[in-house]
């Protein structure tokens, strides 16, 4: 249900898009100011979220750790699951980001249940990590591939991987390898969510909807590229007038460039309020990105305020004449 | 009030039989369920007067009415707004979570009761949907559609049901690509309750004797010492060596803070012996206190700012007392708070000095701010210079295994130091299986305040997955005992053992190292510190 109505809201989009372009004929509205205006929530959507979220302090150092600590000098800390340093830190946080260090961690808990009783098996789970790795870096690679659209000249990085993901050379144009496994990944994305009942049963439609706005992403791209084609220079040329600030419509460019182009605004100004915000959070999430070097240095916590606490006047008091009676020295006899 | 009835205990066959298929209707519509057996009692109401705490009542939550104050929401909605404004980490874990399912089967109670409330991300989003309602905006617009709901007394009822079900163990954040901590949601989740007088009495009776007292068990300065010197009465049995403790004494060089489960009940006091004799046979300057007689920290589940009430004694007794540093025993969550939490609450410690160890000249850097060490790291330096003498035979009938507590793993890294202790003290150790070790150590069950004996069921349920790993070595190399470093471990471990995999008894780290030690002028012993005949060494076998 959840994720037929997110099936739904995407549809309706590609739906808005087609007929704002091609019976209304609302070009720049769906050239220009809308991507501009994506552009904007996105991120200041983004500015703002993070902001929102510094001026909260940390009051508490609270690393979860996940090696040995770093104690008697005979003892190897594990100094990236355990950093007391700053380089330990970004070492950790780097394979956080990069790698998903925490996911390929990923267990499968089974209950057997034989002939000797229930036996619990906890067993190496990795495809939730490769799916989620191949997913995020296929996206990422195919963002730069993008900046050919963008920029001019291209830069060189962009063109060598340009040619290194369509180094296949298969069809004209070359496959890239990217558009395979991000499709694919998304895919899987998708379909572990249905199939596995626990994930299906958490899942919202905040869950489904960003997975089929990507896909609706990818699959007009696909499109565009080796099926549909749309005119290319034209769409280098709005690109451009995007970046350069002198926006204007050339003629002659598909709908199904515009749909794709509505869905990836969607996406940016969705984005902000989104849990898709976990690539911003990554970054300050206090269980990883602090040293665990709390016995060393002091943490401050700017709103230790006072509590009310029970002295040890008070206690004597309340005790004195027992801790007299068993021999126990007091304050004030 | 409801009466409430005795729950009986399900046999192992029938908490084992856990069905995973999520209910057919969406969890914002599944009523929450008060089984008998799987939930602690409400609160008392003299405890939360000692306190000081809102809304003090006798209440039972087998009843309808809950008695919740006036206002009742506002309180809550003006506490997770408070909330957010202070913990950067509750904003981002209610912000950033995927739903990506990861640390569904990392929980405890999640893998023994296939409620799908209990995984992590469900636990959490129990209070997230209701942030979203009132504090974002598409939680406002989409209503459920963005998974928010309106916080009403069924919703309260589920926090209260679920917070007391999750025992802060982290193991879900060590999983999550996020690092989103359901301890931390936990944490404030419970803290929210508080404002309107809904802890459990587990919790609640601790924290009131901790305050007034000194310690969780409420023991009086004198029966304090007494139990103490009828333990030192034990050793003189045993070795033939009077151990002469002092109290509240200034001037030591150290001040020793231990749970109080270490001085009442077994296997806990076994484990305080062992220490007894260490610092005898060392002849350490050390000195206990009954004003800060408590290591654990059951303020800690109630909220950050009791959790700082309880704490201050320790700093506080250290100066009066005019030590020069502070060794902690073995207890889990205490030393969470001592690593995490202490000296940002009631630090700096600058009266104090760095901890050096008399014997070995070691100065522990890593607690150069705090000046507290583990009495794990202390041991352990002691036998890497040789300065103690054990005779490791004396624990040949056992077959020791070691379960590493939920905080000093991941709130602290405390992995080797006890491990090293227990290798030099027993000749037979072997580790449980590599997934539910270390890092990746799963929960007794009982942490966080939940070692009542009303929730016996859930308790059982709770540590199935860690009595699991420990069945398995037991059935492949014969382990006969479970050592650990944790108070609430040795209360709660005998009766799921006992439950789970019968045969295997419960030890802390220090009793087990005593057996082992060798002490100047001792008798030739015959029975360990439980009383037993040491098989092989010519008791009355």
């Amino acid at each position: 249900m959840k994720a037929l109505l997110s099936f739904l809201a995407v549809i309706v989009l590609i739906l808005i898009a087609t007929l704002g372009v091609d019976v209304a004929n609302l070009h720049f509205l769906f050239g220009i100011i809308i991507p501009y205006l994506a552009f904007v929530l996105f991120v200041g959507g983004f500015v703002y979220r993070v902001i929102k979220w510094g001026r909260s302090p940390v009051p508490y150092r609270i690393p979860t750790t996940c090696g040995q600590q770093k104690s008697l000098p005979w003892i190897k800390q594990a100094k990236i699951e355990n950093p007391t340093t700053v380089l330990g830190v970004i070492v950790r946080m780097a394979l956080e980001i990069f790698f998903f260090r925490s996911l390929f961690r990923n267990t499968k808990t089974e209950l057997r249940v034989g002939e000797d009783g229930p036996k619990l098996v906890h067993g190496s789970a990795k495809w939730l990590w490769f799916g989620s790795l191949v997913f995020h870096w296929s996206f990422l690679i195919i963002i730069v591939r993008h900046l050919r659209f963008f920029l001019e000249p291209v830069p060189y990085f962009v063109q060598l991987i340009d040619s290194i993901d369509g180094m296949l050379q298969i069809g004209l144009p070359p496959i890239y390898l990217t558009d395979a496994f991000f499709l694919c990944a998304v895919i899987y994305l998708f379909l572990r969510r249905l199939a596995l009942p626990q994930v299906r049963y958490i899942s919202l439609a905040a869950d489904y909807f960003p997975l089929f706005i990507i896909m609706g992403i990818a699959i007009s791209g696909i499109l565009m590229r080796y099926f549909f084609r749309v005119d290319i220079v034209a769409v280098k040329e709005l690109a451009l007038g995007l970046v350069q600030l002198h926006p204007a419509i050339p003629e002659g460019i598909g709908v199904l460039f515009y749909i794709h182009l509505f869905l990836i605004s969607t996406l940016f100004a969705y984005f902000p309020t989104s849990k898709l915000m976990h690539m911003g959070g990554i970054f300050l999430s206090p269980t990883r990105n602090m040293m665990s070097n709390n016995r060393m240095v002091r943490h401050i916590n700017p709103w230790n305020h006072a509590v009310e606490v029970h002295s040890y006047a008070e206690y004597e008091d309340e005790f004195r004449d027992k801790m007299k009676k068993a021999g126990i020295p007091v304050e004030k006899e | 009030m409801a009466k409430v009835e005795k729950a009986k205990l399900p046999k192992p066959e029938e908490i084992s039989n856990i069905d995973y298929h999520p209910p057919a209707t969406d969890w914002m519509d599944t009523p929450t369920e008060f089984k008998p057996g799987t939930y602690c009692w409400g609160a008392k109401e003299k405890d939360l007067l000692t306190l000081g705490l809102p809304n003090p009542r006798q209440w039972s939550p087998a009843d309808e009415d809950w008695k919740l104050p006036e206002g009742w929401e506002t309180t809550i909605l003006d506490g997770i707004a408070e909330r957010l404004a202070k913990y950067r980490s509750f904003k981002i874990f209610m912000d950033i979570c995927v739903r990506c399912g990861a640390c569904a089967d990392k929980c405890h109670f999640y893998i023994a009761s296939g409620d799908p409330k209990n995984m992590p991300v469900l636990r959490a989003e129990l209070i997230r949907s209701v942030y979203k309602k009132y504090f974002t905006k598409s939680g406002k617009f989409l209503g459920r559609l963005a998974g928010a709901r309106e916080l009403d007394e069924k919703v309260l009822k589920e926090w209260w049901s679920y917070f007391f079900q999750c025992t802060e163990c982290r193991r879900c954040s060590v999983f999550c690509p996020y690092g989103i901590d359901q301890a931390e949601v936990t944490i404030i989740g419970r803290e929210l309750l508080n404002l309107v007088g809904l802890n459990i009495d587990w919790i609640a009776g601790p924290v009131a004797n901790c305050y007034m007292k000194g310690n969780h068990l409420g023991i009086e300065p004198h029966a304090f010492k007494g139990n103490i010197e009828s333990m030192c009465d034990d050793i003189e049995d045993m070795t033939g060596i009077r151990v002469n403790p002092t109290f509240n004494r200034k001037g030591a060089e150290i001040l020793f803070v231990t749970p109080s489960g270490d001085y009442l009940g077994e296997p806990g006091i076994y484990t305080c012996m062992g220490y007894l004799m260490l610092f005898h046979e060392l002849g350490l300057d050390y000195t206990w206190s009954t004003y800060a007689s408590e290591g654990g920290n059951f303020g800690f589940f109630t909220s950050n700012d009791m959790a700082k009430r309880l704490n201050s004694k320790i700093y506080a007794e250290a100066k009066r007392l005019g030590v020069k540093w502070i060794i902690g025993g073995e207890c889990g969550h205490m030393w969470r708070v001592m690593n995490q939490y202490m000296d940002t609450w009631n630090g700096p410690a600058d009266f104090l000095e760095v901890p050096v160890s008399p014997i070995t000249g070691t100065r522990f850097e890593n607690a150069k701010s705090t000046k507290m060490i583990h009495i794990t790291e202390f041991t352990a330096d002691l036998i890497k210079h040789n300065k103690i003498k054990l005779d490791p035979s004396r624990n040949d009938h056992l077959k020791v295994t070691y379960h590493d507590s939920c905080n000093p793993s991941r709130g602290m890294g405390l992995l080797e130091e006890p491990r090293y202790v227990l290798k030099a003290a027993c000749n037979n150790f072997y580790e449980m299986p590599e997934n539910t070790i270390r890092e990746k150590t799963f929960c007794c069950g009982s942490g966080s305040g939940l070692n009542a004996s009303e929730n016996m069921e859930q308790r059982m349920r709770g540590g199935f997955p860690r009595a699991n790993a420990v069945k398995y070595v037991q059935e492949k190399h014969g382990v006969n005992m479970l050592a650990n470093i944790c108070a609430v471990d040795r209360a709660a471990f005998p009766a799921l053992m006992d439950y789970w995999c019968p045969g295997v008894g419960v030890a802390g780290t220090h009793e087990l190292l005593a057996n082992a030690l060798v002490m100047k002028g001792e008798i030739p012993r015959v029975i360990d510190l439980r009383g037993e005949d040491l098989p092989g060494k010519g008791g009355n076998e």
